[in-house]
Protein backbone atom coordinates (compact mmCIF):
# COMPACT_ATOMS: atom_id res chain seq x y z
CA UNK A 1 0.00 0.00 0.00
CA UNK A 2 1.13 3.51 -0.79
CA UNK A 3 2.54 5.43 2.20
CA UNK A 4 1.65 9.10 2.40
CA UNK A 5 3.96 11.25 4.54
CA UNK A 6 1.66 13.39 6.68
CA UNK A 7 3.64 16.56 7.50
CA UNK A 8 2.65 16.17 11.17
CA UNK A 9 2.62 12.39 11.70
CA UNK A 10 5.07 11.01 9.16
CA UNK A 11 4.41 8.18 6.74
CA UNK A 12 1.04 6.46 7.15
CA UNK A 13 -0.95 4.08 4.98
CA UNK A 14 -3.03 5.61 2.21
CA UNK A 15 -6.32 4.27 3.67
CA UNK A 16 -5.96 6.76 6.56
CA UNK A 17 -6.25 9.70 4.19
CA UNK A 18 -9.06 11.53 2.46
CA UNK A 19 -8.53 13.21 -0.89
CA UNK A 20 -9.45 16.87 -1.28
CA UNK A 21 -8.72 17.72 -4.92
CA UNK A 22 -6.78 20.68 -6.27
CA UNK A 23 -4.93 22.87 -3.75
CA UNK A 24 -4.56 26.64 -3.73
CA UNK A 25 -8.09 27.40 -4.96
CA UNK A 26 -8.97 30.56 -3.06
CA UNK A 27 -12.52 31.61 -2.28
CA UNK A 28 -13.30 34.67 -4.41
CA UNK A 29 -12.22 37.89 -2.68
CA UNK A 30 -15.31 39.73 -3.91
CA UNK A 31 -18.01 37.09 -4.41
CA UNK A 32 -20.69 39.63 -5.36
CA UNK A 33 -18.55 40.94 -8.22
CA UNK A 34 -18.24 37.58 -10.02
CA UNK A 35 -19.88 36.91 -13.37
CA UNK A 36 -21.64 33.60 -14.05
CA UNK A 37 -18.57 32.47 -16.02
CA UNK A 38 -16.28 33.27 -13.10
CA UNK A 39 -18.56 31.43 -10.66
CA UNK A 40 -18.60 28.42 -12.99
CA UNK A 41 -14.79 28.44 -13.05
CA UNK A 42 -14.60 28.63 -9.26
CA UNK A 43 -17.25 25.99 -8.56
CA UNK A 44 -16.78 23.42 -11.33
CA UNK A 45 -13.45 23.84 -13.14
CA UNK A 46 -10.24 22.39 -11.70
CA UNK A 47 -6.87 21.64 -13.23
CA UNK A 48 -6.53 18.06 -14.41
CA UNK A 49 -2.85 17.66 -15.33
CA UNK A 50 -1.10 14.50 -16.37
CA UNK A 51 2.00 15.01 -14.24
CA UNK A 52 2.74 16.94 -11.03
CA UNK A 53 -0.44 18.20 -9.35
CA UNK A 54 -0.73 20.28 -6.16
CA UNK A 55 -3.62 18.84 -4.21
CA UNK A 56 -5.17 18.68 -0.77
CA UNK A 57 -5.22 15.68 1.52
CA UNK A 58 -6.67 15.21 4.99
CA UNK A 59 -5.20 12.72 7.46
CA UNK A 60 -8.76 11.69 8.28
CA UNK A 61 -8.01 8.60 10.39
CA UNK A 62 -4.96 10.13 12.07
CA UNK A 63 -4.36 13.70 13.20
CA UNK A 64 -7.39 14.88 11.16
CA UNK A 65 -5.42 17.82 9.77
CA UNK A 66 -5.37 19.01 6.17
CA UNK A 67 -2.19 19.46 4.20
CA UNK A 68 -1.05 19.89 0.62
CA UNK A 69 0.93 17.54 -1.56
CA UNK A 70 2.49 17.61 -4.99
CA UNK A 71 1.84 14.22 -6.56
CA UNK A 72 2.57 12.95 -10.03
CA UNK A 73 -0.74 11.77 -11.49
CA UNK A 74 1.04 9.38 -13.86
CA UNK A 75 3.11 7.44 -11.33
CA UNK A 76 1.16 8.48 -8.16
CA UNK A 77 4.54 9.31 -6.60
CA UNK A 78 4.38 11.97 -3.88
CA UNK A 79 6.95 14.58 -4.78
CA UNK A 80 6.40 16.86 -1.76
CA UNK A 81 4.08 17.41 1.19
CA UNK A 82 3.66 20.77 2.93
CA UNK A 83 1.46 22.47 5.47
CA UNK A 84 -1.39 24.85 4.65
CA UNK A 85 -0.18 28.40 4.19
CA UNK A 86 3.15 27.30 2.78
CA UNK A 87 4.12 27.94 -0.82
CA UNK A 88 4.05 25.07 -3.28
CA UNK A 89 7.59 23.66 -3.19
CA UNK A 90 9.59 23.41 -6.39
CA UNK A 91 9.63 19.80 -7.56
CA UNK A 92 11.38 18.29 -10.52
CA UNK B 1 -3.04 -36.83 -35.20
CA UNK B 2 -1.44 -33.39 -34.81
CA UNK B 3 -3.82 -31.03 -33.08
CA UNK B 4 -3.16 -28.16 -35.46
CA UNK B 5 -5.05 -29.86 -38.29
CA UNK B 6 -8.20 -28.70 -36.54
CA UNK B 7 -7.14 -25.10 -36.14
CA UNK B 8 -9.17 -22.55 -38.09
CA UNK B 9 -7.55 -20.40 -40.76
CA UNK B 10 -6.05 -17.11 -39.70
CA UNK B 11 -8.97 -14.67 -39.60
CA UNK B 12 -9.06 -12.06 -42.33
CA UNK B 13 -8.15 -8.52 -41.34
CA UNK B 14 -11.14 -6.46 -40.23
CA UNK B 15 -9.82 -3.12 -41.44
CA UNK B 16 -7.07 -1.61 -43.57
CA UNK B 17 -4.19 0.02 -41.74
CA UNK B 18 -3.64 3.13 -43.85
CA UNK B 19 -1.09 5.91 -43.45
CA UNK B 20 -2.70 9.24 -42.65
CA UNK B 21 -3.72 11.37 -45.64
CA UNK B 22 -2.81 15.08 -45.76
CA UNK B 23 -6.34 16.18 -45.01
CA UNK B 24 -9.77 14.98 -43.93
CA UNK B 25 -13.23 16.50 -43.67
CA UNK B 26 -13.50 15.16 -40.12
CA UNK B 27 -10.78 13.95 -37.77
CA UNK B 28 -12.03 11.98 -34.79
CA UNK B 29 -9.48 11.88 -31.96
CA UNK B 30 -9.73 8.65 -30.00
CA UNK B 31 -10.15 5.16 -31.45
CA UNK B 32 -12.26 3.72 -28.65
CA UNK B 33 -15.88 2.70 -28.84
CA UNK B 34 -17.22 6.26 -28.98
CA UNK B 35 -14.76 7.42 -31.65
CA UNK B 36 -15.30 4.36 -33.83
CA UNK B 37 -19.08 4.55 -33.51
CA UNK B 38 -19.01 8.27 -34.31
CA UNK B 39 -16.98 7.64 -37.46
CA UNK B 40 -19.31 4.83 -38.49
CA UNK B 41 -22.47 6.96 -38.16
CA UNK B 42 -20.78 9.93 -39.89
CA UNK B 43 -20.23 7.67 -42.88
CA UNK B 44 -23.36 5.50 -42.72
CA UNK B 45 -25.99 8.11 -41.79
CA UNK B 46 -24.53 11.40 -43.02
CA UNK B 47 -22.51 10.25 -46.02
CA UNK B 48 -19.34 11.88 -44.64
CA UNK B 49 -16.69 9.32 -45.52
CA UNK B 50 -13.51 11.43 -45.77
CA UNK B 51 -12.94 10.73 -42.09
CA UNK B 52 -9.96 9.62 -40.01
CA UNK B 53 -10.02 8.15 -36.53
CA UNK B 54 -6.69 8.86 -34.82
CA UNK B 55 -5.69 6.53 -32.01
CA UNK B 56 -2.49 7.00 -30.01
CA UNK B 57 -2.27 3.32 -29.15
CA UNK B 58 -4.20 0.48 -30.73
CA UNK B 59 -7.89 0.53 -31.54
CA UNK B 60 -10.15 0.08 -28.53
CA UNK B 61 -7.23 -0.53 -26.16
CA UNK B 62 -8.21 2.08 -23.57
CA UNK B 63 -11.47 2.11 -21.64
CA UNK B 64 -13.18 0.11 -24.40
CA UNK B 65 -10.96 -2.82 -23.40
CA UNK B 66 -11.33 -2.17 -19.68
CA UNK B 67 -15.02 -1.66 -18.92
CA UNK B 68 -17.39 -4.21 -17.42
CA UNK B 69 -19.67 -4.20 -20.51
CA UNK B 70 -22.90 -3.42 -18.67
CA UNK B 71 -25.69 -1.95 -20.78
CA UNK B 72 -28.82 -0.38 -19.26
CA UNK B 73 -30.94 2.75 -19.63
CA UNK B 74 -32.62 3.04 -16.22
CA UNK B 75 -31.41 6.56 -15.41
CA UNK B 76 -33.49 8.95 -13.34
CA UNK B 77 -33.68 12.18 -15.30
CA UNK B 78 -35.48 12.63 -18.62
CA UNK B 79 -32.32 13.94 -20.30
CA UNK B 80 -30.29 10.87 -19.33
CA UNK B 81 -32.97 8.32 -20.03
CA UNK B 82 -33.38 9.93 -23.46
CA UNK B 83 -29.84 9.31 -24.62
CA UNK B 84 -29.31 5.99 -22.80
CA UNK B 85 -32.61 4.54 -24.05
CA UNK B 86 -31.74 5.74 -27.55
CA UNK B 87 -28.51 3.78 -27.15
CA UNK B 88 -30.30 0.69 -25.85
CA UNK B 89 -32.67 0.68 -28.84
CA UNK B 90 -29.65 0.88 -31.15
CA UNK B 91 -27.97 -1.97 -29.22
CA UNK B 92 -31.05 -4.09 -29.90
CA UNK B 93 -30.46 -3.82 -33.66
CA UNK B 94 -26.69 -3.48 -33.70
CA UNK B 95 -25.65 -6.97 -34.79
CA UNK B 96 -27.80 -6.65 -37.89
CA UNK B 97 -26.69 -3.05 -38.49
CA UNK B 98 -22.98 -3.87 -38.34
CA UNK B 99 -23.31 -7.39 -39.73
CA UNK B 100 -21.02 -8.53 -36.94
CA UNK B 101 -21.65 -10.66 -33.83
CA UNK B 102 -21.40 -8.61 -30.62
CA UNK B 103 -22.86 -11.15 -28.14
CA UNK B 104 -25.45 -8.64 -26.97
CA UNK B 105 -27.32 -10.50 -24.27
CA UNK B 106 -30.37 -8.94 -22.58
CA UNK B 107 -30.07 -10.85 -19.34
CA UNK B 108 -31.36 -7.98 -17.20
CA UNK B 109 -29.75 -5.77 -14.56
CA UNK B 110 -30.55 -5.65 -10.85
CA UNK B 111 -29.65 -2.46 -8.96
CA UNK B 112 -29.73 -3.44 -5.28
CA UNK B 113 -31.16 -1.33 -2.47
CA UNK B 114 -29.61 -1.73 0.99
CA UNK B 115 -31.27 0.98 3.07
CA UNK B 116 -34.64 2.67 3.41
CA UNK B 117 -33.28 5.65 1.46
CA UNK B 118 -32.03 3.32 -1.28
CA UNK B 119 -35.52 1.79 -1.45
CA UNK B 120 -37.22 5.15 -1.78
CA UNK B 121 -34.75 6.37 -4.42
CA UNK B 122 -35.07 3.11 -6.33
CA UNK B 123 -38.88 3.13 -6.39
CA UNK B 124 -38.80 6.74 -7.50
CA UNK B 125 -36.42 5.82 -10.31
CA UNK B 126 -38.63 2.89 -11.39
CA UNK B 127 -41.58 5.27 -11.64
CA UNK B 128 -39.53 7.84 -13.56
CA UNK B 129 -38.29 5.13 -15.94
CA UNK B 130 -41.83 3.90 -16.62
CA UNK B 131 -43.02 7.44 -17.39
CA UNK B 132 -40.22 7.55 -19.97
CA UNK B 133 -41.27 4.24 -21.52
CA UNK B 134 -38.31 2.33 -20.08
CA UNK B 135 -38.87 -1.17 -18.72
CA UNK B 136 -38.38 -1.10 -14.96
CA UNK B 137 -39.67 -3.04 -12.02
CA UNK B 138 -39.26 -2.88 -8.27
CA UNK B 139 -38.48 -6.31 -6.80
CA UNK B 140 -38.53 -7.24 -3.11
CA UNK B 141 -35.76 -9.42 -1.69
CA UNK B 142 -37.56 -12.70 -2.46
CA UNK B 143 -38.10 -11.65 -6.06
CA UNK B 144 -34.41 -10.68 -6.29
CA UNK B 145 -33.57 -14.20 -5.19
CA UNK B 146 -35.78 -15.61 -7.94
CA UNK B 147 -34.02 -13.60 -10.64
CA UNK B 148 -30.56 -14.27 -9.24
CA UNK B 149 -30.51 -17.28 -6.87
CA UNK B 150 -26.86 -16.79 -5.85
CA UNK B 151 -27.46 -13.37 -4.22
CA UNK B 152 -27.38 -13.53 -0.44
CA UNK B 153 -30.62 -11.89 0.73
CA UNK B 154 -30.17 -12.82 4.40
CA UNK B 155 -31.08 -9.99 6.80
CA UNK B 156 -28.04 -10.98 8.88
CA UNK B 157 -25.43 -9.19 6.76
CA UNK B 158 -23.96 -5.72 7.20
CA UNK B 159 -25.80 -4.29 4.18
CA UNK B 160 -28.88 -6.47 3.73
CA UNK B 161 -30.59 -6.60 0.34
CA UNK B 162 -33.97 -4.94 0.81
CA UNK B 163 -34.90 -5.22 -2.84
CA UNK B 164 -33.75 -4.07 -6.25
CA UNK B 165 -34.80 -2.31 -9.39
CA UNK B 166 -34.84 -4.62 -12.38
CA UNK B 167 -34.51 -3.72 -16.03
CA UNK B 168 -35.09 -6.90 -18.07
CA UNK B 169 -33.92 -5.35 -21.38
CA UNK B 170 -30.56 -4.42 -19.90
CA UNK B 171 -27.58 -6.74 -20.23
CA UNK B 172 -24.04 -7.07 -21.52
CA UNK B 173 -22.19 -7.26 -24.84
CA UNK B 174 -18.71 -8.36 -25.84
CA UNK B 175 -16.80 -5.07 -25.75
CA UNK B 176 -14.02 -6.06 -28.16
CA UNK B 177 -16.50 -7.35 -30.72
CA UNK B 178 -18.47 -4.09 -30.49
CA UNK B 179 -15.32 -2.12 -31.28
CA UNK B 180 -14.29 -4.47 -34.09
CA UNK B 181 -17.80 -4.39 -35.54
CA UNK B 182 -17.83 -0.60 -35.68
CA UNK B 183 -14.22 -0.44 -36.90
CA UNK B 184 -14.80 -2.92 -39.67
CA UNK B 185 -18.07 -1.31 -40.80
CA UNK B 186 -16.52 2.18 -40.75
CA UNK B 187 -13.50 0.94 -42.68
CA UNK B 188 -15.73 -0.59 -45.36
CA UNK B 189 -17.40 2.82 -45.79
CA UNK B 190 -14.00 4.44 -46.40
CA UNK B 191 -13.05 5.74 -42.94
CA UNK B 192 -9.28 5.64 -42.26
CA UNK B 193 -8.50 4.07 -38.90
CA UNK B 194 -5.02 5.26 -37.97
CA UNK B 195 -3.28 3.68 -35.01
CA UNK B 196 -0.10 4.70 -33.18
CA UNK B 197 -0.95 8.28 -34.03
CA UNK B 198 -1.02 10.60 -31.03
CA UNK B 199 -2.40 14.11 -31.36
CA UNK B 200 0.15 16.59 -30.02
CA UNK B 201 -1.53 19.85 -31.00
CA UNK B 202 -4.76 21.30 -32.36
CA UNK B 203 -4.41 24.10 -34.90
CA UNK B 204 -6.85 26.97 -35.01
CA UNK B 205 -7.03 30.06 -37.21
CA UNK B 206 -9.34 32.96 -36.33
CA UNK B 207 -11.26 30.82 -33.85
CA UNK B 208 -11.74 27.94 -36.26
CA UNK B 209 -10.06 24.56 -36.16
CA UNK B 210 -7.83 23.84 -39.18
CA UNK B 211 -5.98 20.66 -38.34
CA UNK B 212 -4.09 18.58 -35.85
CA UNK B 213 -0.41 17.90 -35.28
CA UNK B 214 0.37 14.28 -34.58
CA UNK B 215 3.27 11.94 -34.00
CA UNK B 216 2.72 10.97 -37.65
CA UNK B 217 2.76 14.50 -39.01
CA UNK B 218 0.33 17.34 -39.55
CA UNK B 219 -3.17 16.47 -40.70
CA UNK B 220 -5.51 19.18 -41.97
CA UNK B 221 -9.09 18.86 -40.83
CA UNK B 222 -12.34 20.65 -41.56
CA UNK B 223 -13.73 19.49 -38.26
CA UNK B 224 -12.16 17.83 -35.24
CA UNK B 225 -14.14 15.69 -32.83
CA UNK B 226 -12.68 14.72 -29.46
CA UNK B 227 -13.61 11.34 -28.00
CA UNK B 228 -10.70 10.61 -25.69
CA UNK B 229 -12.32 9.98 -22.28
CA UNK B 230 -9.65 10.33 -19.55
CA UNK B 231 -7.36 12.36 -21.81
CA UNK B 232 -10.00 14.92 -22.83
CA UNK B 233 -8.65 17.70 -20.57
CA UNK B 234 -5.21 17.54 -22.16
CA UNK B 235 -6.61 17.49 -25.69
CA UNK B 236 -9.10 20.30 -25.20
CA UNK B 237 -6.37 22.42 -23.62
CA UNK B 238 -4.47 22.17 -26.94
CA UNK B 239 -7.28 24.26 -28.42
CA UNK B 240 -7.50 26.55 -25.39
CA UNK B 241 -10.70 24.95 -24.07
CA UNK B 242 -10.95 24.23 -20.35
CA UNK B 243 -13.09 21.32 -19.21
CA UNK B 244 -14.82 20.72 -15.86
CA UNK B 245 -13.70 17.08 -15.68
CA UNK B 246 -11.27 15.22 -13.49
CA UNK B 247 -9.50 12.03 -14.56
CA UNK B 248 -9.61 9.12 -12.14
CA UNK B 249 -8.61 5.46 -12.23
CA UNK B 250 -11.58 3.07 -12.33
CA UNK B 251 -10.69 -0.50 -11.44
CA UNK B 252 -12.17 -3.84 -12.42
CA UNK B 253 -11.16 -7.47 -12.19
CA UNK B 254 -11.99 -10.93 -13.48
CA UNK B 255 -11.97 -14.37 -11.93
CA UNK B 256 -10.79 -17.56 -13.57
CA UNK B 257 -13.29 -19.20 -15.95
CA UNK B 258 -16.21 -20.85 -14.14
CA UNK B 259 -19.31 -22.81 -15.04
CA UNK B 260 -22.36 -20.57 -15.56
CA UNK B 261 -23.58 -19.53 -12.09
CA UNK B 262 -24.70 -15.94 -12.52
CA UNK B 263 -27.72 -15.43 -14.79
CA UNK B 264 -28.01 -11.64 -14.74
CA UNK B 265 -26.07 -8.47 -13.83
CA UNK B 266 -26.04 -7.25 -10.24
CA UNK B 267 -25.01 -3.74 -9.27
CA UNK B 268 -24.79 -2.25 -5.83
CA UNK B 269 -24.20 1.44 -5.53
CA UNK B 270 -23.98 1.33 -1.73
CA UNK B 271 -21.22 -1.24 -1.46
CA UNK B 272 -19.51 -0.31 -4.74
CA UNK B 273 -19.50 -3.50 -6.70
CA UNK B 274 -21.11 -4.69 -9.90
CA UNK B 275 -20.92 -8.24 -11.11
CA UNK B 276 -21.76 -10.26 -14.18
CA UNK B 277 -20.44 -13.44 -15.74
CA UNK B 278 -18.94 -13.10 -19.18
CA UNK B 279 -19.91 -15.52 -21.95
CA UNK B 280 -16.57 -17.26 -21.64
CA UNK B 281 -17.21 -17.88 -17.91
CA UNK B 282 -15.15 -15.37 -15.95
CA UNK B 283 -16.83 -13.30 -13.27
CA UNK B 284 -16.41 -9.64 -14.19
CA UNK B 285 -16.49 -7.20 -11.27
CA UNK B 286 -16.17 -3.46 -11.26
CA UNK B 287 -15.34 -1.15 -8.38
CA UNK B 288 -15.94 2.51 -7.69
CA UNK B 289 -13.38 5.07 -8.83
CA UNK B 290 -10.22 5.74 -6.88
CA UNK B 291 -10.70 9.10 -5.19
CA UNK B 292 -7.50 10.74 -6.36
CA UNK B 293 -6.85 12.10 -9.84
CA UNK B 294 -4.79 9.64 -11.80
CA UNK B 295 -3.62 8.85 -15.31
CA UNK B 296 -1.83 5.60 -14.50
CA UNK B 297 -4.00 2.71 -15.67
CA UNK B 298 -3.98 1.23 -12.20
CA UNK B 299 -5.41 2.10 -8.81
CA UNK B 300 -5.00 1.44 -5.11
CA UNK B 301 -5.22 -2.09 -3.79
CA UNK B 302 -7.57 -1.26 -0.92
CA UNK B 303 -10.26 -0.37 -3.48
CA UNK B 304 -10.05 -3.92 -4.84
CA UNK B 305 -10.02 -5.30 -1.30
CA UNK B 306 -13.22 -3.47 -0.35
CA UNK B 307 -14.88 -4.37 -3.61
CA UNK B 308 -14.07 -8.05 -3.02
CA UNK B 309 -15.37 -7.96 0.55
CA UNK B 310 -18.63 -6.47 -0.75
CA UNK B 311 -18.80 -9.15 -3.45
CA UNK B 312 -18.16 -11.90 -0.90
CA UNK B 313 -21.02 -10.73 1.28
CA UNK B 314 -23.44 -10.51 -1.65
CA UNK B 315 -22.24 -13.74 -3.31
CA UNK B 316 -20.86 -16.19 -0.72
CA UNK B 317 -20.57 -18.75 -3.54
CA UNK B 318 -17.63 -16.74 -4.97
CA UNK B 319 -15.50 -17.29 -1.87
CA UNK B 320 -13.26 -19.91 -3.46
CA UNK B 321 -13.03 -18.41 -6.93
CA UNK B 322 -9.55 -17.32 -7.93
CA UNK B 323 -8.83 -13.79 -9.01
CA UNK B 324 -7.21 -13.78 -12.43
CA UNK B 325 -6.24 -10.16 -12.98
CA UNK B 326 -7.11 -6.58 -12.08
CA UNK B 327 -6.68 -3.39 -14.09
CA UNK B 328 -7.89 0.19 -14.35
CA UNK B 329 -9.05 2.57 -17.02
CA UNK B 330 -8.88 6.36 -16.83
CA UNK B 331 -12.32 7.90 -16.64
CA UNK B 332 -13.18 11.59 -16.93
CA UNK B 333 -15.71 12.46 -14.26
CA UNK B 334 -17.86 15.55 -14.63
CA UNK B 335 -19.35 17.55 -11.73
CA UNK B 336 -22.92 16.29 -12.27
CA UNK B 337 -21.97 12.73 -13.34
CA UNK B 338 -23.41 13.42 -16.80
CA UNK B 339 -21.53 13.62 -20.08
CA UNK B 340 -20.56 16.70 -22.07
CA UNK B 341 -21.42 16.32 -25.76
CA UNK B 342 -21.60 19.15 -28.22
CA UNK B 343 -20.06 22.31 -29.61
CA UNK B 344 -17.13 24.21 -28.10
CA UNK B 345 -16.06 27.89 -28.21
CA UNK B 346 -13.81 26.89 -31.17
CA UNK B 347 -15.64 26.57 -34.50
CA UNK B 348 -15.39 23.10 -35.95
CA UNK B 349 -14.21 21.55 -32.68
CA UNK B 350 -16.65 19.13 -31.05
CA UNK B 351 -16.54 17.58 -27.65
CA UNK B 352 -17.61 14.22 -26.28
CA UNK B 353 -16.32 13.61 -22.77
CA UNK B 354 -17.30 13.44 -19.11
CA UNK B 355 -18.86 9.98 -19.34
CA UNK B 356 -17.09 8.97 -16.16
CA UNK B 357 -17.89 5.39 -15.29
CA UNK B 358 -20.76 4.95 -17.74
CA UNK B 359 -19.55 5.38 -21.30
CA UNK B 360 -19.68 1.86 -22.71
CA UNK B 361 -23.46 1.44 -22.50
CA UNK B 362 -23.94 4.66 -24.45
CA UNK B 363 -21.64 3.71 -27.34
CA UNK B 364 -24.21 3.43 -30.17
CA UNK B 365 -26.31 6.31 -28.86
CA UNK B 366 -23.47 8.74 -28.45
CA UNK B 367 -21.94 7.67 -31.76
CA UNK B 368 -25.22 8.48 -33.51
CA UNK B 369 -25.81 11.77 -31.66
CA UNK B 370 -22.20 12.97 -31.84
CA UNK B 371 -22.08 12.24 -35.58
CA UNK B 372 -25.29 14.25 -35.98
CA UNK B 373 -23.75 17.11 -33.97
CA UNK B 374 -20.60 17.14 -36.13
CA UNK B 375 -22.45 16.79 -39.45
CA UNK B 376 -24.97 19.55 -38.70
CA UNK B 377 -22.86 21.78 -36.43
CA UNK B 378 -25.80 21.50 -34.08
CA UNK B 379 -26.61 19.07 -31.26
CA UNK B 380 -28.97 16.17 -31.75
CA UNK B 381 -32.05 16.58 -29.48
CA UNK B 382 -30.75 13.76 -27.27
CA UNK B 383 -27.47 15.51 -26.51
CA UNK B 384 -28.81 19.06 -26.45
CA UNK B 385 -29.03 19.09 -22.62
CA UNK B 386 -25.42 17.96 -22.25
CA UNK B 387 -23.65 21.17 -23.22
CA UNK B 388 -20.45 22.57 -21.79
CA UNK B 389 -22.41 25.78 -21.04
CA UNK B 390 -24.60 24.05 -18.47
CA UNK B 391 -21.88 24.53 -15.85
CA UNK B 392 -22.28 28.29 -16.34
CA UNK B 393 -26.06 28.43 -16.65
CA UNK B 394 -26.59 25.94 -13.82
CA UNK B 395 -28.81 23.61 -15.89
CA UNK B 396 -27.06 20.51 -14.55
CA UNK B 397 -28.26 16.95 -15.14
CA UNK B 398 -27.49 15.64 -11.68
CA UNK B 399 -27.17 11.89 -11.92
CA UNK B 400 -25.00 11.48 -8.79
CA UNK B 401 -26.51 8.51 -7.02
CA UNK B 402 -29.88 9.19 -8.60
CA UNK B 403 -29.10 6.90 -11.52
CA UNK B 404 -27.75 3.99 -9.53
CA UNK B 405 -24.40 5.01 -10.97
CA UNK B 406 -21.69 3.16 -9.16
CA UNK B 407 -19.20 5.90 -8.39
ZN1 LIG C 1 -1.37 13.33 10.41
Amino acid sequence: MQLIPCPWCGPREEVEFHYGGQAHVDYPAEPAALSDEEWAKFVFFRDNPRGPFAERWSHAAGCRRWFNAVRDTRSYELLAVYRPGQERPVTT
Amino acid sequence: MPAQTNLPDHPSFLWRNPDPAKSYDVVVVGGGGHGLATAYYLAAVHGITNVAVLEKGWLAGGNMARNTTIIRSNYLWDESSGIYEHALKLWEGLEAELDYPILFDQRGVLNLAHSLQDVRDSVRRVNANRLNGIDAEWLDADAVKEVCPIVNVSPEVRYPVLGATYQPRAGIAKHDYVAWGYASAADRLGVDLIQNCEVTGIETTDGRVTGVNTTRGRIAAGRVALAASGHSSELAAMAGVELPVQSHPLQALVSELLEPVHPTVVMSNAVHVYVSQAHKGELVMGAGIDNYNGYGQRGSFHIIERQMSAAMELFPIFARAHLLRTWAGIVDVSPDASPIIGLTPVDGLYLNCGWGTGGFKATPGVGDCFAHTIANDKPHPYNEPFTLERFTTGALVDEHGAAAVAH
